[in-house]
């Protein structure tokens, strides 16, 4: 779901077709009929943004049926845990959970925590969401104070345990509610079910695959929370053959969000220090418990150590490592608050490094308004890319929006050196790194990104090394001496030398460190980013490993080195039942061997080696050793997969469907429309196409989705410029229906253009059954279709497609909502040039779009304040009597 | 070696033998098994990186996700995508129920007969194209220069550095396969990778393929493969899976790049019963055998004759 | 060429004096046809390396050879001992030779002044030079040394920077360490997008 991996992924894909060689079902359960579709044994299309819908139709037929894996369920996840007398779940008020506060659209977790595990610290809510809260908790998972000594119903019949909670929550999406908000037949909808429970269970499991058709969504992160407790509740975690696999799309977008290049993260999960953060250990005690379980209780070894490879003798105990040489973050410092600032004149100079976002990036005019409004802006690419070029061939030219002769912005070009032409590692969608030899020397000024960043941070320090600014320590004090290769003032710095610092080294010896376990906060060992220690274990580049997979298992452990430790499946310990034992011969994978005293199997334990199953915790206990030997997900503060999150996740802790910003439908479900955390942004320069209740939404009647093809590459600045790849798709086009295109008046290979409020785009028309109407609670509703890779450079060139996405953001990863909005679509060539700009203001208006639009995101008809303060609160409108009648029974038990 | 009619039509089990290859590897082959193609177009791509092929034009055609259009002198794999009706399946469910369950009358409002109530019946085929490497090769046969000729490996290659444009091959091939570059007005298609094959490296589109739908191999293997193939979709209830061009008694005495079609073969664009135009060559050697061998003996009579002086 | 091979050349003569009598195969190769042999059989080296579009990790053996030139990718393609790709790329991969030799490739620092209409030509060093004095004052411009309740920030907003997904880890981590040595904390990537 939300993936076309035949077309993104297409060598991936042949896993995909391999096992359904063996026998394998493929479900594709997409808005659209893709060349993934085509291969599927069955292909549902559903409306684009109603996933969440389907899927906890999914969770409640498995629940209401008793279909779940009750002895993995029982034991693996949080199902039996009790959740504390304040929570106050969706159900009863109308689509909002319990500690809403309408003011800042933001929730307090606090009434989410288990019963007798400790409240979390008072939560800022408001800052949690600015600064990306989910991962502000890092790769360990949210904090909980302690993992031990949570009250638990082994029954699973109490009602106010997760179990019961989450079949409460999901009871309502019914196959009838799935029918009306997806589109999708009770037919199609149950054998989807049964394919996917008859798939899972001791003998068999089933793999999810999503894609950025479920991250980029106003509640993105939800949607991966929906299908995860999904294949909790079928046993399809940390077994061979199941997962949830995330097919990421760039070479190595895996490793830079590892070793992140991102606002909000230091390098292994390690959030970014904020404001509140006075020292080190204010820090480090609030991202992890006192007396959490699992490997992120050990934060302060990792910090530690990252510092020390930061700073080197620089710092040091008695400076606190210099933890007060990070910048500290206090909000939202993503991309699309950054290119606003950039208009509104806040940001000086701008490093597009491999990336362009005129093009690649939603609502591109304002990514190129920002652009135009820098003293400095460097390129750094193979090709010249639209982002170098805005001021003279942006779409803003033709309006008078920006001119060359008033853009003040100086560009800096430089080309770069392609993948062949450096050496270093790429972490692949599995979390695997893999080594690239150099294969030959880059011609002219092309340079590495290593070499690039190396010279400027040695220019820099050479500039500043006479200051005596207090700023300016952090720079000169950088341990910037990495080993380079070649003469001259301009070397190529050694990437191997680079990642034998990111694997670590032991301060003492200097040796080599071997993982991430032999870290300490003691100074004594530097490590630049702790998941990666391993990687260089015994000295030996591992991401070199290349033994031919026919000369391994189908492991292949020696191919590559996948954090953490090389363990291929991720919490391989639920692999094995609660005794230590394989679930079935069929799926084994990890196992405890008893006379060993071990956990052993055909890949590396992802388990404290010698825990046995058996091993109970005393209560109080932290870290690695109070990991029970049934507790498999590790990193997690109680050793649970959590089908409920206490905290971590910053819009709500179950999954609820909830209408993309842009719909055309009203929220069968509840009152509540939208995402009530979602961040919107009201401003003139990013209109939102309203939806219900707003009125107007008509103007836009259809559902606008936009997706890659396999024959380029994002934002096209790798492929439009092949001859061999823009021949295969050399133009950009529109798909619909070919109802769409007799109610609209659209002809095969016609021009048409598509409109939203914040610009139009022309494209040729494919008129294709693919495209196929959705019938939505009686009324019919199209979908329109378009990849989104070309731009004004190129062999081939087109509109920009995402110009037409405003900005609204997934409140937990700050990632946009670029997956559906909503649009019309016209014969011919839209206007150009002014006639452009009043072609869309007169749009606008016609909808009655004002700043306004869109940001009003509470629409429940009940607050938090009042459920918590009268526990029979219902929600009048449409699905009020729904409402009642559920909620009146819950309070009944509860009484 | 005489010269027989086998060699112009009808089965024949030594193709290299019969173009004079005393020792020669086994004939090699394409099995393009569409059931699987995933229409990446990598065959496409690959080809042309191996080949140094120039571009064919930057044109949208509408025909689906087809931009090629049909195999060319630059493009010597196509991909073919048809968007057609489904067959039903036993185990299709009735799409009556939905209809009754919609509620709704699904006649003249746009979009009301298309809810879901089709989407089993619809499917997307995609198959990659490529030269035939015939049996008994059309092209060849009319080639008056001897610029095509048949490999060791059984397969048939245009050599650019004899070929002089006159283009009979365009006319003799019966599947359209073989085309005159505009530029330069020599005749070009695939070589299955000749220069690959001496070095035991097999063609850049089946190394490259990521579904191994195009499978390259002995050609008796791969008929053999292939035919367990349909056997195995016809027991999972695709009975409309055939194979196209693998039987040595068709008019080209059997494809050396042959393929697995879920539809009849002209869906895909391809001709239902191609014939050599070539097929009565043999029987006119019958007749004039006697007469060229004559002649040439004579002729080459004469020129040992000059050569000696 | 001595005569008596010149006449073994040519076709004819082999047609008629060896087993195609037919001149369709054997005695009708070319010299070409003869001589033939894949161009990678020519590489100095084949190194290995990964592709370098979407996130599976397809491997790819890159043959390098030379000429007058120097040296060049000859060919690119996949690396069979691989067990995530078993030596298959897609379109693109297929495609990598062209993106890595391509003339789309620039090769010279370009600048463009403010105001300006044109590119113009600037020589490495110099731009280098040229940028990190424009580091060093955004930076100062964009400063902030506490929030409004007096925590220090240390920071500067002045200065942002995207890209990091299609780069090496060795590379994201330099870069994230220069900039937050610097104070920038606008420091993001595809994985936001």
């Amino acid at each position: 779901m939300g993936s076309n991996m035949a077309e993104a992924h297409p060598v991936g894909f042949q896993w995909v077709m391999e096992a359904k060689a063996r026998g394998a079902k493929v479900l594709h359960i997409d808005p659209r009929f893709t060349r993934t579709s085509a291969l599927a044994d069955k292909h549902v299309p559903l409306r684009a943004g109603s996933d969440i819908a389907f899927l906890g139709g999914v969770i409640n037929h498995i629940l209401s049926n008793d279909l779940d894996f009750r002895e993995y369920v029982r034991a693996y996840t949080n199902a039996s845990f009790l959740v504390g007398e304040e929570f106050v779940d969706t159900e009863d008020l109308d689509g909002l959970f319990s500690g809403y506060d309408p003011e800042t659209g933001t929730y307090d977790t606090s009434t989410w925590q288990y019963e007798n595990g400790f409240p979390e610290d008072s939560v800022e809510s408001e800052r949690h969401r600015e600064q990306s809260a989910g991962e502000q908790h890092g790769s360990g998972g949210p904090k909980l104070e302690s993992g031990t000594g949570i009250a638990t119903d082994q029954t699973l019949e109490h009602p106010r345990c997760v179990f019961q909670i989450l079949k409460r929550h999901f009871s309502r999406y019914t196959p009838e509610m799935v029918e009306r908000i997806c589109g999708v037949s009770r037919e199609d909808f149950l054998e989807v079910c049964r394919a996917w429970t008859s798939a899972s269970g001791r003998e068999h499991t089933a793999a999810l695959v999503y894609s950025v058709g479920w991250t980029q969504h106003s509640m993105g992160a939800q949607y991966i929370r929906a299908g995860a407790i999904i294949q909790l509740l079928l046993g399809n975690i940390g077994r061979p053959g199941g997962g949830v696999l995330a097919l990421r799309g760039h070479a190595s977008i895996q490793g830079s969000t590892d070793i992140p290049t991102l606002y909000n993260l230091l390098p292994g999960y390690l959030p970014m220090p904020d404001a509140r953060h006075a020292d080190k250990r204010d820090y480090v005690e609030s991202i992890r418990g006192t007396h959490q379980k699992g490997y992120w209780h050990n934060a302060d070894d990792y910090i530690v150590s990252l510092l020390k490879e930061y700073w080197g003798e620089a710092a040091t105990e008695e400076n606190d490592y210099r933890f007060d040489y990070l910048p500290r973050i206090d909000g939202d410092h993503g991309t699309y608050r950054t290119v606003m600032d950039m208009i509104d004149g806040k940001v000086f100079g701008y490093f597009l490094l491999g990336q362009n976002p005129a093009v690649g990036s939603a609502h591109g005019r304002l990514q190129r308004l920002g652009m135009a409004n820098l003293d400095w802006l460097v390129v750094r690419d193979l090709t010249m890319i639209e982002s170098a070029e805005f001021w003279r061939n942006a779409p803003e030219i033709e309006t008078g929006e920006i001119t060359a002769e008033q853009c003040r912005t100086e560009v800096f070009f430089f080309p770069a050196a392609s993948h062949v032409e450096k050496e270093g590692t790429f972490t692949q969608t599995q979390r695997m790194l893999q080594w690239r030899d150099r294969a030959l020397e880059p011609r002219g000024d092309q340079r590495s990104e290593l070499w690039f960043i190396y010279h400027l941070g040695r220019i820099l320090r050479r500039k500043l090394a006479t200051s005596t600014d207090e700023r300016d320590r952090p720079l000169l004090d950088l341990a910037w001496d990495y080993r380079t290769e070649g003469d001259g003032e301009f070397p190529e710095p050694s990437a191997d030398d680079v990642l034998r610092r990111i694997n670590g080294v032991d301060l003492t010896t200097g040796e080599l460190l071997d993982s991430y376990q032999q870290l300490t906060s003691d100074g004594t060992t530097a490590a630049g980013c702790w998941i990666y220690s391993g990687v260089y274990a015994g000295g030996v580049n591992h991401a070199r490993n290349r033994t031919a997979r026919t000369e391994q298992d189908e492991t292949a452990l020696e191919w590559g080195w996948a954090w953490p430790a090389n363990r291929r499946v991720l919490y391989n310990r639920a692999s094995a039942d609660p005794q230590g034992r394989p679930w079935s011969e069929r799926k084994k994978l990890v196992w405890w061997d008893a006379e060993r005293g071990e956990w052993t199997g055909h890949d590396v334990p992802d388990f404290p080696k010698t825990t046995p199953p058996e091993f109970e915790p005393e209560y109080g206990e932290a870290g690695p050793g109070a990991l029970a030997g049934d507790d498999p997900f590790i990193m997690q503060a109680d050793g649970k997969a959590w089908l409920f999150a206490p905290s971590g996740v910053v819009d709500g802790p179950l999954p609820t469907h909830y209408e993309p910003h842009e719909s055309p439908m009203p929220n069968l479900l509840y009152g509540q429309q939208g995402s009530p955390a979602r961040k919107v942004y009201g401003r003139e320069d990013n209109p939102s196409n309203p939806a219900p209740p707003e009125g107007g939404g008509d103007v836009f009647p259809f559902v606008f989705t936009a997706a890659r093809l396999t024959e380029h590459h994002t934002a096209g600045g790798m492929s439009r410029q092949l001859a061999y790849l823009s021949e295969l798709q050399p133009a950009l086009f529109v798909e619909v229906s070919p109802q769409l295109a007799a109610e609209r008046g659209l002809e095969n290979l016609d021009w048409a253009h598509v409109v939203t409020s914040r610009a139009a785009v022309d494209a040729r028309v494919l008129v294709t059954e693919r495209m196929r109407p959705l019938r939505l609670d009686g009324r019919v509703v199209h979908q329109v279709w378009m990849p989104y890779h070309w731009g004004p450079s190129g062999k081939v060139d087109g509109d920009v497609v995402n110009d037409l996405l405003g900005v609204v953001l997934d409140p937990n990863t700050m990632i946009q909502e670029s997956k559906v909005a909503t649009c019309d679509i016209r014969p011919g060539r839209r206007p150009r040039g002014c006639e452009l700009l009043e072609y869309l203001a007169e749009y606008r208006r016609r909808a009655g779009v004002t700043v306004e639009t869109g940001t009003h995101v509470v629409t429940a008809h009940t607050t938090a304040s009042d459920a918590a303060a009268t526990s029979d609160t219902t929600a009048p409108g449409s699905t009020g009597s729904h409402t009642t009648a559920q909620g009146t029974t819950d309070r009944e038990e509860d009484a | 070696m005489t010269v027989s009619r086998e060699s112009f039509y009808g089965p024949l089990d030594d193709v290299s033998g019969d173009a004079g290859y005393t020792e020669h590897p086994e004939r090699v082959g394409f099995f393009t098994d569409t059931s699987v193609c995933i229409g990446c177009k990598a065959c496409e791509v690959a080809c042309k990186e191996w080949n140094l092929l120039p571009d064919d034009g930057f044109d949208l055609l509408g025909m689906s996700f087809d931009n090629t259009g049909e195999l060319s002198a630059n493009s010597w794999r196509h991909v073919a995508f048809i968007e057609q009706p489904a067959p039903p399946r036993e185990s299709a469910p009735a799409r009556e129920a939905d209809a009754v369950d919609l509620g709704l009358p699904s006649f003249d409002l746009p979009g009301a007969g298309t809810g879901e109530e089709t989407r089993t019946d619809f499917r997307w085929l995609m198959s990659s194209d490529v030269c035939k490497h015939c049996t008994h090769a059309g092209c060849l046969d009319v080639c008056p220069t001897g610029a095509l000729f048949r490999t060791e490996f059984g397969t048939v290659v245009v050599q650019d550095d004899i070929c002089n444009g006159c283009g009979y091959c365009v006319s003799g091939c019966p599947y359209g396969v073989i085309d005159r570059r505009e530029d330069d007005g020599r005749a070009w298609k695939c070589t299955m990778c000749y220069d690959r094959l001496g070095d035991g490296l097999e063609p850049a589109c089946a190394k490259a393929c990521p579904t191994d739908s195009i499978q390259f191999g002995p050609l008796d293997e791969l008929r053999e493969r292939a035919r367990e193939r349909v056997a195995t979709l016809h027991d999972r209830g695709i009975t409309e899976a055939r194979l196209y061009g693998e039987d040595p008694n068709d008019g080209v005495g059997g494809d050396g790049a042959f393929f697995l079609l879920l539809d009849e073969p002209e869906v895909y664009g391809l001709p239902p019963d191609p014939v050599v135009p070539t097929r009565d060559a043999g029987s006119m050697w019958a007749r004039a055998g006697v007469a060229a061998a004559a002649f040439a003996a004579t002729a080459v009579s004469v020129f040992f004759g000059r050569s000696r002086r | 060429m001595g005569v008596s091979d010149w006449i073994r050349s040519w076709p004819v003569y082999r047609q008629l004096t060896g087993a195609d009598r037919l001149g369709r195969g054997d005695a009708a190769a070319s010299p070409q046809s003869r001589e033939r042999e894949p161009r990678t059989a020519d590489a100095d080296r084949v190194t290995a390396s990964v592709c370098p579009y979407c996130a599976v990790g397809c491997s790819q053996n890159v043959y390098v050879g030379s000429d007058d030139g120097g040296e060049r990718v000859l060919q690119i393609e996949g690396n069979p001992d691989s067990p995530i790709s078993r030596g298959r790329l897609c379109p693109k991969g297929s495609a990598s030779k062209q993106l890595v030799t391509g003339d789309h490739r620039e090769e010279r620092v370009l600048y463009r002044a403010p105001y300006g209409t044109e590119w113009q030509e600037l020589d490495l060093p110099t731009a280098l030079d040229m940028l990190a004095d424009r580091v060093l004052d955004a930076r100062r411009k964009g400063w902030q040394d506490t929030d409004a309740d007096g925590k220090p920030l240390r920071r500067t907003q002045g200065i942002a920077s995207l890209g990091g997904a299609t780069l090496d880890n060795e590379e994201n981590y330099l870069i994230k360490k220069l900039f937050t040595a610097l104070g920038a904390v606008q420091i993001e990537n595809q994985a936001r997008i």
